[in-house]
């Protein structure tokens, strides 16, 4: 051992970059990382897939229709947003993670910085992804959507964004409530089921819950109409009004896990 | 020095910490006893602001752990044997930890040979027998090369060359001029390896001394801790302790 003398601190402190990188390596050093990202991938394309290879009106929303696989797609998103933040409660590493970083919001916002990017690029590989492969396997001579016609790009786009908004919901809702299974449970419960529960008593509200402001607000290229019965069609929300919610949700969810992450024992 | 000046932390009607103040001192190993459930684990989560206390405060150097700007530079610790994620190989887990204070990268390969764990570095450290991830936490501690060390009970699970190992790490340590505490319920383990103790129970400081005096006082060192806790003890068995 060496004198202390000889590894004095370098000058100021820990900060974001010192803290993202510990996240960075935190996340990519799980083998169970790289495989729910591959199925989140997959499962999202394969659905585009078999969509489109079942359609056969071409005037249907084909993009939309590509983009099927994006709302199950997200279920793993959330899951896993939840599973960064609550594996550390359920493994005790939580105490080594805020021993190094005791600026505990600092902890929270490098790990929404590191699994937020990770997740925008993921999920905008299966939005591209599934929108040609979607496209590709049309069959019944409907032409493949393209990226320049109205409204198309946007929604591919948006798509692919919706996966890092509800994987941030996730990391906060796992911040909130710290175990796994009651965050999971949270999550699809509160983002899936409540949605269809809510869309069945009180269509005017559902339209503001995340899944269907992915499925029918980000995900299309035209207003929705539910196929004509336009008496009893909600009023979806504008693309860009849908990516404001999302964005409101997860800055939510995460002020709300901050400030309880900074506040209770650890 | 590590100040504790006048620690309270109650969970729900229990005082875990009761007005506890003493000084852990550079230059000398500091052993932390007390029967089960005397606070010296809460203790070591309040000086690392785990937890927060009630009232009172534990200064580093004359700042709040908080307030530290490479605390792990400065302060390593090891708290429970596996506050890693089983998933992650160990090497993955030092290696985040060294980047969260920007420790060298080498250092992580440095430690690991430390404790003696090179060649399970690459394995899932759920994996890990119960020594192999006490000595993943010593090493947690050592990281980065810290002014002061804070272990609870980091013999637990050690076979008696890890023991003998880690005594005379910790001893060397202290000689180099480092803050020393170590937990442990094991007396025989501290007349070994401690050159001051502190004995709290239930969350009081009742001793704050040296093994040598502390020893004097009766027949053996155990002997002496029984008659300082008596009545103290949170836990005990209905037959009494020295039967």
């Amino acid at each position: 051992m060496t004198a202390i003398a000889l590894t004095r601190a370098p000058r100021g402190r820990y900060g974001l970059a010192q803290a993202a990188h510990m996240e960075w390596i935190k996340l990519r050093s799980l083998r169970s990382t790289w495989w729910t990202l591959a199925i989140t991938v997959a499962g999202t394309i394969g659905i585009g897939i078999a969509v489109g290879i079942s359609t056969r009106n071409a005037a249907d929303d084909l993009t939309n229709n590509a983009l099927a696989g994006v709302v199950p797609g997200l279920l793993l998103a959330g899951v896993l947003g939840v599973l960064t933040m609550t594996s550390e409660y359920s493994s005790g590493m939580i105490r080594a993670t805020l021993a190094a970083i005791p600026r505990r919001r600092l902890v929270l916002a490098a790990k929404a910085v590191v699994f937020g990017s990770v997740m925008l690029g993921v999920g905008e590989l299966a939005s591209f992804i599934s929108f040609f492969a979607g496209g590709a396997t049309l069959g019944h001579g409907i032409a493949a959507p393209t990226l320049n016609q109205p409204g198309v790009l946007r929604a591919v786009l948006l798509s692919g964004a919706s996966f890092c908004l509800v994987g941030l919901i996730g990391v906060g809702l796992g911040a909130i409530i710290r175990h796994s299974g009651a965050a999971i449970g949270v999550m699809v419960g509160g983002v899936y089921v409540a949605a269809t529960f809510i869309g069945d008593i009180a269509r005017g509200i559902s339209v503001y819950t995340p899944i269907i402001i992915v499925g029918n607000s980000l995900s299309t290229t035209k207003q929705e109409t539910c196929g004509g019965s336009a008496g009893n069609c909600p009023h979806f929300l504008s693309a860009w009004a849908g990516l404001g919610m999302l964005c409101l949700y997860a800055a939510v969810a995460l002020a709300i896990g901050g400030w309880l992450l900074a506040r209770r024992d650890a | 020095m590590i100040e504790i000046r006048d620690l309270s932390k109650r969970y729900g009607p229990t005082a875990a910490v009761d007005a506890l103040s003493f000084d852990i001192r550079p230059g000398a190993v500091t052993g932390f006893l007390g029967p089960n459930g005397s606070g010296k684990s809460t203790t070591m989560r309040l000086i690392l602001g785990l937890d927060t206390p009630d009232s009172g405060q534990a200064l580093i150097g004359g700042r709040r752990y908080r307030e530290l700007r490479w605390p792990l530079r400065e302060v390593g610790a090891l708290l429970e044997a596996r506050a890693f994620h089983p998933g992650r190989s160990a090497r993955s887990h030092l290696a985040a930890l060294a980047a969260s204070n920007g420790i060298a990268r080498s250092r992580v390969d440095e430690v690991l040979s430390m404790v003696g764990l090179e060649s399970a570095a690459h394995r899932r450290a759920g994996k890990f027998s119960l020594g192999m991830a006490q000595r993943l936490g010593i090493a947690a501690a050592l990281l980065g090369n810290p002014r002061a060390l804070l272990l609870d009970e980091p013999v637990n699970g050690l076979d008696p060359e890890g023991i003998r190992w880690i005594r005379d790490l910790l001893k060397s340590l202290a000689a180099e001029g480092r803050i020393v505490l170590i937990s442990s319920h094991l007396i025989s383990e501290m007349a070994l390896t401690a050159e001051r103790l502190v004995v709290i129970g239930r969350g009081r400081l009742l001793a704050d001394t040296t093994v040598a005096e502390l020893s004097a006082r009766s027949a053996s060192l155990e002997d002496a801790f029984f008659e300082l806790t008596s009545g103290e003890a949170e836990y005990r068995t209905l037959q009494g302790r020295t039967s």
